[in-house]
């Protein structure tokens, strides 16, 4: 799986698909605390909507025995990600906590990345960001603002990781597993996203994910991701959404 | 193939240097017209740049559309400069001598044109210095060498650098032949451009073997412009449709394709406007032909050999992805017309003489070559993108929008509006080649007939 070659840190998320209820609190959770523009009907219309996390839900079967399938995808910070080579100035790079970052500074916004990336998980600012009157003090300082031109997509929420290991080293001790939540998985009702370091071997998210039922998300490509999924278990089925999901 | 045909230097003068001694009527008119075309498209350029690239069409997925197509389309055209005039030097093709300067300038101009697209497409096209200037010390770190996008530039600017030097060099005679044609501000232009011209033998000297150096120089350049405009997409792995191995000759063919296609309209345009009929003869574009069938056949083969491997690996959404460039509207309606354009109509047409040597079908040919070689870079393109992932919730289509027509538009009256500028002020046509030619060829009796042949010194 991922290679434990970073410091002691290897951030990465375990997505238990068996518990997704497909509320979509992370979806809202993620888009307050990053300052992401409204979507408004007119940009999701166009395709241009911004949602560093997604629900996306399948239908199976027919009614009366339909099942909504719900899987949270995000970016999944792979180890070989597609998009980090083709940035022509470095604006999306792998950090040595395994975490691909977009430095916004850098971005000229050739949007070569989100071409290159398979999980579609990129995202470009065709305009200015705007935000109603009411909302101007609702902004979290400590997330930039993306001007129009450039691209964004999921940070494992960098800046809480930062403040964490702040506070750790301030107080002298290693990072208390648990302590750094992202805004979706401290969302997550049914602890359906779990945020660790995968480098600690007894980390909530590095037990959670030697279970049997992980797979990554289009492993034909290689890429390596940060985050696991867990299969949901079907009673009638050995298969869950998110197989046909990988091998689609 | 080359006709003997007596042309005194005067009459080879005063015919070839008739777009700058005395102005053609129609070139005002048509100058003014493609001007404001040019300004209304700057004009766009700089609302897009204001307001932001929310006035195209491109959403996600499709990130890359119009702007890139028609990039690639003209980086292709430019293959027509090199084509022409380094390899058929070279290779010592007689019949080049009236296309070389023609061929060179589409070359300059177009590639001046394709360098503004991905500039202009752009988040942050003022920013794009950091992009393209490789030591930026400013922000401590150097670009990625390993992206396609710091690749392009190098490639293009070094393509843009041989091609202005080798066309200079090869003006140099007709600037001095100019220079003594010449008076008041004209004289003092064409003296300083000259750079002291006096037609010397050491001079002749020096000319050609600049000429010959920069033609053998530039021949690295003409497999690798295309290959690394090509690896923009191949090197995407996971976008199907794209990340071909078989891109990098496969491009450079199908742009020597349409760039030669080019070379043949503006051929038949400058015999037409300029009446240079002894000049520009049907066996120019006889020949011309005859190397369009051969490199029209060998980009067949690469099509379908990217079909080949693309079904061969039997990659589900490989399959699909060429199942809906193949079959589905309206990306079906597109792959016919441009299987069509590309080669079904023209190549079939020109393996007849009578086709070959027929200029306005000649004409109208090579410009169905470039409307399908413009649909084969966006059957590529925009397919490979707006592909249906296994995520439904990246499933959009594209739709350009009118600003990026109007942008599209633009980059064809541009390059038009300066080469039409530049006939102003210097020949189209080689005077020194057509004079050299014309030295060269003589009439071999072979038995009792007169064959014309060229005549060449040994070496």
């Amino acid at each position: 799986m991922t290679i434990a070659s970073f410091g002691s840190h290897n951030w990465g998320m375990v997505v238990d698909v068996d518990k997704c209820i497909g509320c979509n609190a992370c979806v809202i959770a993620c888009q307050a605390e990053n300052n992401i523009p409204i979507n408004t009907q007119d940009r999701v219309e166009r395709a241009r909507s911004i949602s560093w996390i997604r629900v996306e839900r399948y239908w199976e079967g027919d009614f009366p025995d339909a099942k909504a399938r719900f899987i949270p995808i995000m970016c999944q910070h792979c180890e070989n990600a597609p998009c980090e080579p083709v940035c022509p100035v470095y604006a999306t790079y792998h950090n040595s906590e395994g975490n691909n970052v977009q430095v916004y500074n850098r971005c000229v916004g050739t949007r070569y990345c989100a071409n290159a990336c398979p999980y579609i998980v990129r995202f470009f600012n065709f305009w200015e960001p705007v935000w109603p009157e009411s909302l101007r003090n609702h902004l979290n300082p400590d997330v930039t603002i993306r001007s129009r031109g450039i691209m964004e997509k999921c940070s494992f929420c960098v800046h809480r990781i930062r403040r964490e290991s702040r506070k750790a080293r301030s107080e002298g001790h290693e990072i208390v597993d648990g302590a750094i939540q992202t805004a979706c998985s401290s969302a997550c009702p049914t602890t359906a996203l779990n945020f660790g370091n995968f480098n600690d071997p007894n980390s909530k998210v590095s037990k959670m994910r030697d279970d049997q039922r992980h797979y990554t998300l289009l492993d034909q490509f290689a890429t390596d991701p940060n985050v696991i999924y867990l299969a949901q278990i079907d009673a009638d089925k050995k298969v869950g959404v998110g197989e046909a999901a990988t091998h689609g | 193939m080359q006709q003997r045909r007596e042309l005194d230097q005067v009459y080879t003068n005063r015919k070839l240097l008739n777009g700058q001694l005395d102005t053609p009527k129609w070139w005002l008119p048509t100058v003014v017209t493609l001007g404001l075309i040019v300004m209304i498209g700057i004009a766009v350029i700089l609302v897009m740049v204001n307001k932001g690239l929310g006035v195209t069409g491109l959403a996600r997925p499709v990130y890359w559309g119009l702007f890139i197509t028609t990039f690639v389309f003209w980086v292709g055209i430019s293959h027509a400069g090199i084509m022409i005039s380094a390899i058929l030097r070279l290779t010592q093709a007689e019949w080049r001598r009236p296309v070389t300067r023609a061929a060179e300038l589409l070359t300059v101009f177009s590639l001046l044109t394709a360098l503004v697209f991905p500039l202009i497409h752009a988040g942050r096209p003022w920013r794009i210095a950091y992009w393209i200037m490789p030591y930026d010390v400013a922000r401590g770190i150097y670009p990625n060498i390993r992206s396609p996008l710091i690749m392009d530039p190098v490639a293009i600017g070094t393509y843009l650098t041989g091609s202005t030097l080798f066309l200079y060099i090869a003006l140099l005679p007709d600037l001095g032949n100019l220079r003594d044609r010449t008076t008041g501000w004209r004289n003092a232009m064409y003296t300083v451009l000259s750079l002291g011209w006096r037609g010397n033998p050491r001079q002749w000297k020096m000319q050609t073997v600049g000429g010959i150096l920069l033609s053998a120089l530039m021949l690295p350049i003409f497999v690798s412009v295309h290959s690394i405009v090509s690896w923009d997409f191949a090197i995407a792995s996971a976008v199907e449709g794209w990340h071909s191995t078989i891109f990098a000759p496969y491009f450079v063919i199908g742009a020597v394709h349409s760039g030669v296609s080019a070379v043949v309209t503006m051929m038949a345009l400058m015999r037409w406007l300029w009446k240079w009929d002894d000049f520009i003869r049907p066996e120019h574009f006889d020949a011309l032909a005859r190397l369009l069938i051969v490199v029209a056949t060998g980009w067949l083969g690469f099509t379908f050999l990217e079909l080949t491997f693309a079904l061969y690996g039997q990659d589900a959404p490989e399959i699909a992805l060429r199942e809906m460039q193949m079959f589905q509207w309206p990306w079906n309606g597109l792959f016919i017309l441009f299987f069509l354009t590309a080669y079904a109509i023209p190549v079939p047409m020109w393996l007849f003489k009578r086709v070959r040597t027929n200029i306005a079908l000649m004409f109208w040919t090579s410009i169905l070559v470039n409307i399908g070689m413009w649909l084969e870079r966006f059957l590529i393109i925009v397919p490979g993108l707006a592909r249906r992932t296994p995520f439904v919730y990246t499933w959009e289509a594209y739709r350009p929008s009118p600003v990026e027509w109007t942008i599209f538009i633009w980059s064809f009256a541009w390059v038009t509006f300066l080469m039409l500028l530049f006939s102003k002020f210097f020949p189209l046509v080689p005077l020194f080649e057509q004079k050299e030619s014309q030295v060269f060829t003589d009439d071999v009796m072979i038995g009792r007939a007169k064959v014309p042949a060229i005549v060449r010194e040994a070496d």
